[in-house]
């Protein structure tokens, strides 16, 4: 095992284009030592509109199905009474019939078979996308089929794939783009945090979507901050709310119609503002530092 | 009466403050939230609360200690790493269980039950520009998906309730960011998807597939261009593929400031700066989208 920290942080937002993968991107491109990004919004995943990406390495990710076998089954229906997900239905005079993209893999009609005709194999749910971009630099995308609902078990699979266990690897910081909003997708990323950065706009909506994924953080009791992001002035609504409630302001971006039109051609915040990338070396530094990895 | 969507694929290019605009433009309207997770359309269009419900879906298992003897069979079970033993006792982690049920039936001591889940809530209101449908999915919570059925399916009694002489012509509903389950429940059965695009990478990757997700379920959609002279290569590019998908683009607003200005003030574009570029622009996108879709 290396002796790196696997400082674990999680950008988050309540609300929606706020700046996430901009952020996420811009992390991993300024932090000197071993990092990786991964891109855990595996819905619609981004990241990788920002990165030049000369090879990719490409891992199928799959999930145990039920399969039935005909001669055993006896359409007693155990099997659709049991599954919560409507995965399974018991049809008279037929095997049961397995609708794999509402399966959430829990084993139990394979378990609870009373003529063991249930089986399992795997079904593909998507994939994993591996780019060396530097040699201290390792950038990992989870890609859902469209049409699938379960996030999760990519998600899962894309921190099992990235453990230094598994790459021989030392890694520093893993920089996590998690998918958007306070769902379960959203929980399963933030679970293997060590700190969560929350990235939002001073508005209206941006401070409102923020309390609510702040909620749900505070619930888990992970270690959190805030970037602001589109400021107008150091003393808008958001950083009046982390005064009041002792949060801390990590870092504020001004608002800038240069920045988003670089944004709008792929470049992060360290391409389009001086500067930017020792200030997001500094942030990384001083997270690593308040957590009890360093 | 027509249901409207406004969608986006991406998240923050616009759609809640392009919904609050075009309600305030149909002056009455039904009016739902379908963005569960991270509802905003209330903070600009002021609801009242008249009826609050309950929404339950899907269940949660929990250990009676009373019961359990700790053999440990349901740790080695779940799959999805929800059991632990922590204090001298197996527990079920918070926010972690899938609700699938295999602890509960497998339990040799019957000991763990599965209630019913709390997900969120729904809530019944009123506004100034028509009766309001919206929810509040509980942090961690699944089932995104159906609770935006539900306020689909609740909207559709609102307006059964009102009389025909007096039925607006819209529901005008604020979708979710993303093409996911959420998305899909708050387009199916709708007559026009309006998608607030930006001309960004990002913007552009997502609006291929908002529009591809419309034109699968076989719904007219339209194109808004957003914050449109920040990239005009793009903006090039995302007019041919309104093109290829036939989805009319009904209109471009500059990038504004006016928007936060507004939403600021608690009001819609419209309300707040009537007689700007952008409200003009916003108006004629209204309108041209009545003339495309005649009663």
């Amino acid at each position: 095992m290396g002796t790196g920290y696997n400082m674990n942080i999680v950008i988050a937002s309540g609300k929606g284009g706020t700046g996430k993968t901009t952020l996420s991107v811009s992390l991993f491109k300024a932090i000197k030592g071993h990092v990786q990004l991964l891109d855990c919004d595996v819905e619609a995943p981004n990241c990788h509109l920002f990165l030049e990406r000369p090879t990719i390495d490409e891992t199928r990710v799959e999930q145990q199905v039920p399969v039935v076998d005909a001669d055993l089954c006896t359409s007693c229906g155990v099997c659709d009474d049991f599954c919560q997900y409507n995965a399974i239905v018991s049809i008279a005079g037929s095997e049961a019939m397995v609708f794999p993209e509402l399966c959430h893999s829990c084993g139990g009609c394979t378990r609870f078979c009373p003529s063991g005709a249930i089986s399992e194999k795997p079904f593909d749910i998507g994939s994993i996308e591996h780019t060396e971009i530097a040699p201290n630099k390792d950038f990992y995308t989870g890609k859902l089929n469209i049409g699938l609902e379960m996030a999760s078990p990519i998600i899962d699979r894309l921190f099992v794939h990235t453990d230094d266990a598994k790459t021989g690897k030392n890694t520093e910081y893993r920089i996590i783009d998690a998918p958007p909003g306070t769902a379960c997708p959203f929980v399963t990323t933030v679970n293997q945090a060590d700190y969560v950065v929350f990235i939002t706009e001073p508005t209206p909506f941006g401070l409102h979507d923020l309390t609510l994924a702040i909620n749900t953080v505070t619930e888990l009791g992970l270690p959190f901050g805030v970037v602001i992001n589109r400021m107008e002035s150091t003393e808008n609504i958001v950083s009046k709310y982390c005064f009041e409630n002792n949060i801390d302001v990590l870092l504020q971006i001004e608002n800038s119609q240069y920045v988003a039109e670089c944004y709008s051609r792929g470049l992060s915040f360290v391409d389009s503002i001086p500067g930017m990338e020792e200030k997001l070396q500094k942030v990384a530094e001083r997270i690593l530092k308040g957590s009890k990895k360093a | 009466m027509k249901e409207l969507v406004v969608v986006s694929g991406k998240g923050g290019t616009g759609k809640t403050s392009m919904t609050a605009s075009l309600a305030v433009l149909a002056q009455r309207s039904v009016l739902a939230d379908c963005d569960v997770d991270a509802a905003d359309l209330h903070l600009v269009l002021n609801p009242k609360i008249q009826e609050k419900h309950i929404f339950m879906s899907g269940n949660e298992a929990i250990i009676d200690q009373d019961k359990c003897t700790s053999c440990g069979l349901c740790e080695e079970l779940c799959r999805f790493d929800a059991i632990e033993f922590k204090d001298g006792k197996y527990v079920v982690k918070d926010f972690a269980c899938e609700g699938c049920k295999v602890c509960v039936q497998a339990c040799p001591e019957n000991a763990i039950d599965f209630p019913a889940a709390h997900c969120g809530e729904w809530y019944s209101s009123t506004t100034k520009y028509g009766p309001m449908t919206h929810a509040a999915l509980r942090a961690g919570a699944e089932n995104s998906g159906k609770l935006v059925g539900t306020v689909r399916v609740e909207s559709k009694k609102v307006a059964d309730a009102i009389d025909q002489k007096d039925l607006p012509d819209w529901m005008i509903i604020d979708g979710p960011p993303g093409i996911g389950c959420s998305v899909i429940a708050s387009i199916t059965g709708v007559d026009a998807v309006l998608t607030v695009s930006e001309p960004t990478l990002s913007g552009m990757h997502d609006l291929e597939r908002i529009l591809g997700l419309a034109k699968h379920f076989d719904i007219p959609s339209y194109v808004v261009i957003n914050k449109a002279n920040l990239n005009q290569e793009i903006n090039e590019k995302i007019k041919q593929m309104a093109k290829e998908f036939s989805s009319p683009v009904l209109g471009e607003i500059k990038y504004s400031k006016l928007f936060t200005q507004a939403q600021s003030k608690r009001m819609s574009l419209i309300e707040y700066a009537p007689e700007s570029e952008e409200a003009l622009e916003i108006k004629k996108i209204w309108k041209l989208l009545n003339e495309l879709n005649p009663n």
